[in-house]
């Protein structure tokens, strides 16, 4: 029976000793950052996104091949040879006979513009609603609440494809407009939950006793000390966005053809699966990696940010 | 408990009404013309379009349109789609088969799920414990369309254990796999919830004086871990159980069951504007009912949260 309780208690004191030397007080943030720098889960999910990242500002520095270049000659019935490393058919030819892996590098940026957008948005737009419920109370919560109540009956995925609809040209910034219309009251529950408990704190008294202003309050006093579980959830979110992107690509409602997405690549590549699986493979694999990545990275953070959740 | 019930009531009748605003907005003020897509390319006969357009109420202002809606959805009477067949009785047809979907979904998300997270979180990092925390990360970021034609092409055609499409979903075994595939994800969220509750309640006073005392070690898991642990996991069964009666769009198209993300899906690429505001009025009086069944289990399972 023993293993059914930890011993806890010796194991924070070791923790908490482990620093000989007396350092000046680290602020939340860079104590996480300290913790964060050790972890393997970080270092690998960092560099992954890195590498993404450079995969969108550069693709060119990654492959020669115009990713838009069809040559029916090849086809999906070429082979792909998996030797030539970085040629254009190392992964093969989609139907069109356009490289899959040109393809695969192409299709970051899509990918990561419209994560970071709409977790910028979300998080901004959300966040300062938030924070006006939380801090003013009374009528102001009650109606942002009903408000994020109304959002919360619209599943996401649905309300995405009604939106996008109605638009006959999609690029990008619509995909990004319709998720951040839709996707902003998120971060709201989150903030505004954590804006009441730090609002009840003695530092907020007195600060205002000291004659501080709303505003000063509200971003100088309040907010540093209440983002940290949004920048978590913001975290692990993007991710979430970025699938959401893909599936409405693939669904034939989300990016359209000039724009790279792996999305779309899927959805084409879905009626040929059982000839050419790896025309799907490879665009679900950085698909999939790509998500991996941001929820190992979210996973870190929150670990870094909030100790009583490990 | 009964005044909390009528104050949760009455809060869901503004949200209620916000939400079906919402979609209705959503599908009636965007572009799109639904009454001149349904000619195709002839020209439209005006006198047709005045006529239809009144039919169908779309001749009035927006929010006079709203009002006669909810007037007939007060009365039970979901209008007409724009191909003539009564919304009610689409939505007869579609969500039995939904329904039946969740429910072998869900039960895929309790039975295996739930001993997943269990051994996890007994055993904190032993092999087993990683190989959980792995494998569900690993399902948590493959999209499920990607998991969908995996376990499609694996599972039915190669294997051939099962259908491809669903072609009867009162057949039970034709839902295993795309039941499966649905369930994956949430599945994966119950491991990691389960697990990370009971390592929290390992560590629990009330589970020292349990093993103190000398009570078996299947008491102790059985009757005061396992009770205290599934609080928040049950709350998140009762909320995922009201998502999936939304039906699913992506593993509804992919094997072919005609629920209701399938006919949802159709009817926003056609513009069916009754049909699309129909179904998600539906879809958002189950949301509000789950969210407060969930609310009231709280209190059941939880003694200490009261509603006064």
């Amino acid at each position: 029976m023993p293993d059914l309780i930890e011993k806890n208690v010796p194991a924070q004191g070791a923790a908490g000793s482990a620093e000989p030397k007396p350092e000046k007080p680290r602020s939340l943030g860079l104590d996480a950052w300290h913790d964060l720098r050790k972890r393997p889960v970080f270092i690998i999910s960092a560099a992954l996104i890195v590498l993404l990242v450079a995969f969108a500002i550069a693709p060119s520095l990654f492959t020669s091949v115009d990713p838009r270049a069809g040559d029916l000659q090849h086809h999906y019935l070429t082979k792909p040879n998996y030797l030539h490393f970085f040629q254009a058919d190392w992964f093969g030819y989609d139907g069109q006979g356009r490289s899959i892996y040109a393809r695969m590098i192409y299709g970051a940026r899509a990918s990561v513009v419209v994560g970071i957008c709409v977790t910028a948005g979300v998080t901004v737009l959300g966040g300062l609603a938030g924070m006006a419920a939380g801090y003013y109370g009374g009528w102001v919560d009650t109606v942002i609440s009903r408000v994020t109540d109304m959002f919360f009956g619209i599943p996401l995925l649905l309300g995405a494809l009604v939106v996008l609809n109605a638009f006959t040209t999609r690029t990008v910034w619509s995909v990004v407009f319709a998720l951040v219309a839709l996707g902003w009251t998120q971060m709201t529950r989150v903030m505004r939950g954590s804006v009441i408990t730090v609002k009840q704190s003695d530092f907020v008294t007195a600060a205002r006793a000291l004659g501080a202003g709303t505003g000063r309050i509200m971003f100088k006093h309040i907010l540093p000390n209440a983002i940290a579980p949004v920048i978590v959830v913001a975290t692990i979110a993007l991710g979430g966005y970025i699938a959401t992107e893909a599936t409405l690509s693939f669904l034939g409602i989300g990016l359209q053809d000039p724009t790279i997405s792996w999305g779309i690549d899927i959805n084409s590549a879905q009626k040929v699966i059982r000839t050419a699986p790896f025309a799907l493979f490879f665009p679900a694999g950085m698909l999939s990696v790509t998500v991996l990545a941001f929820i190992m990275l979210g996973d870190a953070v929150r670990d870094a940010l909030d100790p009583k959740l490990r | 408990m009964g005044h909390y019930i009528l104050r949760r009531v009455l809060q869901m009748i503004p949200v209620f009404f916000g939400a079906t605003l919402l979609i209705f907005l959503m599908v009636y003020s965007l572009p799109g013309d639904p009454i001149a897509a349904m000619f195709g390319d002839k020209a439209a006969d005006p006198a047709t379009v005045a006529n239809l357009k009144h039919q169908y109420y779309l001749d009035q202002p927006l929010w006079k349109q709203y009002l006669h809606y909810m007037n007939n959805i007060l009365h039970l009477d979901f209008g007409t789609s724009f191909t003539g067949r009564p919304v009610s009785e689409i939505m007869k047809d579609a969500f039995p088969v939904t329904i039946r979907l969740a429910l072998v979904a869900f039960f895929f998300e309790i039975v295996i799920g739930l001993p997943l997270g269990l051994i996890a979180g007994l055993k904190r990092g032993s092999i087993a414990d990683t190989l959980v925390l792995l494998i569900t990360l690993i399902v948590i970021s493959i999209p499920v369309f990607v998991l969908g034609y995996i376990a499609q092409t694996v599972f039915a055609i190669n294997l051939g254990w099962v259908t491809a499409t669903v072609q009867d979903s009162r057949d039970i075994t034709q839902l295993i796999l795309p039941g499966l595939v649905l369930a994956s994800l949430s599945l994966a969220y119950v491991a990691r919830l389960t697990r990370t509750s009971i390592g929290e309640n390992l560590r629990a006073d009330y589970m020292r004086t349990a093993v103190a005392k000398g009570l078996p070690r299947r008491t102790v898991i059985g009757r005061h871990l396992l009770r205290n642990s599934l609080i928040p996991v049950v709350t998140f069964l009762g909320t995922d159980l009201g998502a999936l009666m939304g039906g699913a769009i992506v593993t509804e198209g992919i094997f072919n069951i005609a629920g209701v993300g399938n006919v949802l899906y159709r009817a926003i690429n056609q513009k069916e504007g009754p049909t699309v505001v129909g179904i998600v009025t539906v879809l958002v009086i189950v949301y509000l009912v789950a969210s407060l069944v969930v609310d009231l289990l709280y209190a059941v399972l939880d003694p200490r949260i009261r509603y006064a």
